[in-house]
């Protein structure tokens, strides 16, 4: 389904615009993550579509049809909705919660509860958290229950507002690779809101940047808008380590993969000049060994330093890079799908890369610092 | 004086017959239960409908600490002499003093209900009755009946008032007890009183456990155990 914002505009009591002007359309079945600094009006934008928040002035369409014209609770009830903190219903079980929509709709109880078995399975989580209450879940969990809740009567527009910032960073991680491959699965037409640049390229297809006073300052792919912001505030915004992001958009086809000594856990390993790979019978990465090392008999973990971080291959340069910085022996190990080693790469074959890279796009960006330059110059 | 109210206690002709304890304990009780009922019939709804919109709020607090600092017995009195009837009197007096702890608990029960789980409520298509019931209400039902047992203490210890316009309760011991300057009977009309509203709270405690949902409880343990 595609929603389309047609110069959708907020005024809180005829003051200040929340949301200026607001024109944009989100095609069917991709996700544009609304994003920006508190007061850009990226949650009142997104209230908008289920109207929890009713427009000043514009439209906001569902194919083509002025949400204006649907009842409010069945507009909704079609509508996933998922926000920052879960919001679920403290006296119904985790089951009870996400066959909420489907009660409402007038489904049996029997199958509104078999719905809901089937989606605890759809978000990850076990069976037999069905039975607890909100407050036996952890944050994480409770924010799955939100999801699952929003997907329950299998709406195709799921609206999400922060619902991630309040999970701490490792499983906010987690969270968002489920979310994308659910996206990859079911195909729902998602806005997502976030105040977090990295959470928003790394999950949207599109990227809505807004600025304080809520007019959008830039809407793009990901890689569009670290790469060629339009003016200054989406430079800004974006951060300082937008080069370094940007390269999450690099294919690393072009890059070598080289060869490394390697040394088998339980093998005895001998001497040797070199940083060498250790690894264990079935070539998985383990550590490595440091240059004239002693070890005593056959080579056990307590023997190796830890490795940094692994480079799958056929993703972006981005965790090349990242994986040849991070490795005590300046070597990033590259692994295929089932996490064996097949070689190393250095931050210098990397940086080649993206030095041929950038020879092609140098005149589009040349442009862009020209404008942000006279506009330093003017300020 | 406590040998003398537990030998009151002792006499077999304080325990039968229209003046004994179980008749005076069932009309006490009796005199509670209905400026209960009315109370309830009254209070909840106006407290629901204003947590619910959120509007009246200034009103209802208001109107409730006016009504709060009426003395009982001078609206007893006023009704009493207005219609010339003692029962009609003194329950109307007991209602004035029940409806606002009842009112004040419902309207805070659902007034303090999570911002977001209302918003999700909404946000999930509810429509506005939807939400009242199948979300506000269930989880503000601790503070309701916090109020409730709020209004039954009062009302236990205020009922005696019934006596003062010539009706019966233990509020009986107390005013014979005065008039004939038989103080264990006082003592005994006090200790009566007390001890009923201790029992009537224990079964609202009682009632409490059962109606409050399991998740509502276990939501509380787990913000008054967590990080302040």
């Amino acid at each position: 389904m595609t929603i389309e914002f047609r110069g959708v505009t907020k005024r809180y009591g005829g003051g200040v615009a929340a949301v200026d002007e607001l024109s944009l359309t989100v095609p069917d079945g991709s996700m544009t993550v609304f994003v920006g600094p508190s007061g850009c009006g990226k949650t009142t934008s997104l209230r908008m579509v289920n109207r929890m928040v009713e427009p000043t002035d514009g439209d906001v369409l569902l194919d083509g049809r002025n949400v204006r014209d649907i009842d409010p609770a069945e507009l909704r009830r079609g509508i996933g909705y998922v926000i920052q903190h879960a919001g679920l219903f403290p006296h119904r079980t985790v089951l009870g919660n996400i066959a909420t929509v489907p009660m409402l709709s007038g489904w049996s109880r029997r199958s509104a509860r078999r719905r809901a078995g089937e989606l605890l399975d759809t978000v990850g989580l076990p069976a037999e958290l069905g039975s607890r209450y909100p407050a036996q879940l952890s944050g994480g969990q409770q924010q799955r229950v939100g999801v699952a809740r929003a997907l329950a009567a299998d709406p195709p527009v799921l609206l999400m507002d922060e619902p991630f910032s309040a999970v701490d960073p490792v499983v906010r991680e987690g969270l968002q690779d489920e979310l994308l491959d659910l996206q990859r699965r079911l195909g729902k037409t998602i806005v997502f809101v976030t105040h977090d640049i990295d959470e928003a390229v790394r999950l949207g297809d599109r990227v809505a940047v807004l600025r304080v006073g809520g007019r959008l300052a830039q809407y793009g792919t990901p890689a569009d808008v670290l790469r060629h912001p339009v003016d200054d505030f989406v430079a800004e915004f974006v951060g300082k380590d937008r080069g370094y992001r940007g390269l999450s958009f690099l294919s690393a086809d072009a890059l070598e993969v080289g060869e490394v000594s390697t040394v088998e856990i339980g093998s005895v390993p001998g001497e040797s000049g070199e940083w060498r790979l250790a690894i264990d019978d079935e070539r998985r990465p383990r550590g490595w060994l440091a240059p004239a090392s002693t070890v005593d008999g056959p080579l056990v973990e307590a023997d190796l330093v830890a490795g940094g971080s692994l480079y799958r291959r056929g993703t972006s340069l981005r965790g090349a890079l990242d994986a040849a910085l991070s490795s005590p022996a300046s070597l990033g190990v590259v692994v295929d799908d089932d996490g064996a080693a097949i070689g190393v790469v250095t931050a210098r074959h990397v940086l080649d890369v993206i030095e041929r890279h950038s020879t092609n796009v140098t005149a589009t960006s040349r442009t862009a610092n020209v404008t942000a330059t006279s506009r330093t110059a003017r300020a | 004086m406590i040998a003398e109210a537990v030998a009151w206690f002792g006499d077999a002709a304080n325990w039968s017959g229209p003046g004994g304890v179980p008749a005076r304990v069932l009309e006490h009780v009796g005199y509670v239960a209905l400026a209960l009922a009315i109370a309830l019939v009254l209070a909840v709804p106006v407290g629901l409908l204003v947590g619910h919109t959120g509007r009246g709020a200034v009103l209802l607090v208001g109107a409730g600490n006016i009504v709060r600092a009426l003395p009982t017995l001078g609206v007893v009195t006023l009704f009493f002499l207005l219609l010339a009837e003692s029962t009609p009197a003194a329950v109307v007096g007991l209602v004035v003093l029940a409806v606002p702890p009842v009112m004040a608990g419902t309207y805070a029960g659902v007034q303090s209900v999570d911002a977001h789980v209302v918003d999700a409520a909404s946000g999930v298509g509810m429509r506005g009755m939807q939400r009242l019931w199948q979300v506000e209400v269930p989880i503000a039902l601790p503070m309701v009946l916090g109020g409730v047992r709020n209004a039954v203490l009062q009302l236990v210890a205020t009922a005696a008032v019934a006596a003062y316009v010539g009706l019966g309760g233990l509020g009986r011991y107390l005013m014979d007890g005065l008039a004939i300057l038989d103080y264990a009977e006082v003592v005994a009309g006090a200790l009566l009183t007390a001890a009923l509203a201790v029992v009537l709270d224990l079964l609202l405690a009682g009632l409490q456990r059962i109606m409050v949902p399991r998740g509502v409880r276990l939501a509380e343990l787990t913000t008054s155990k967590g990080p302040a």
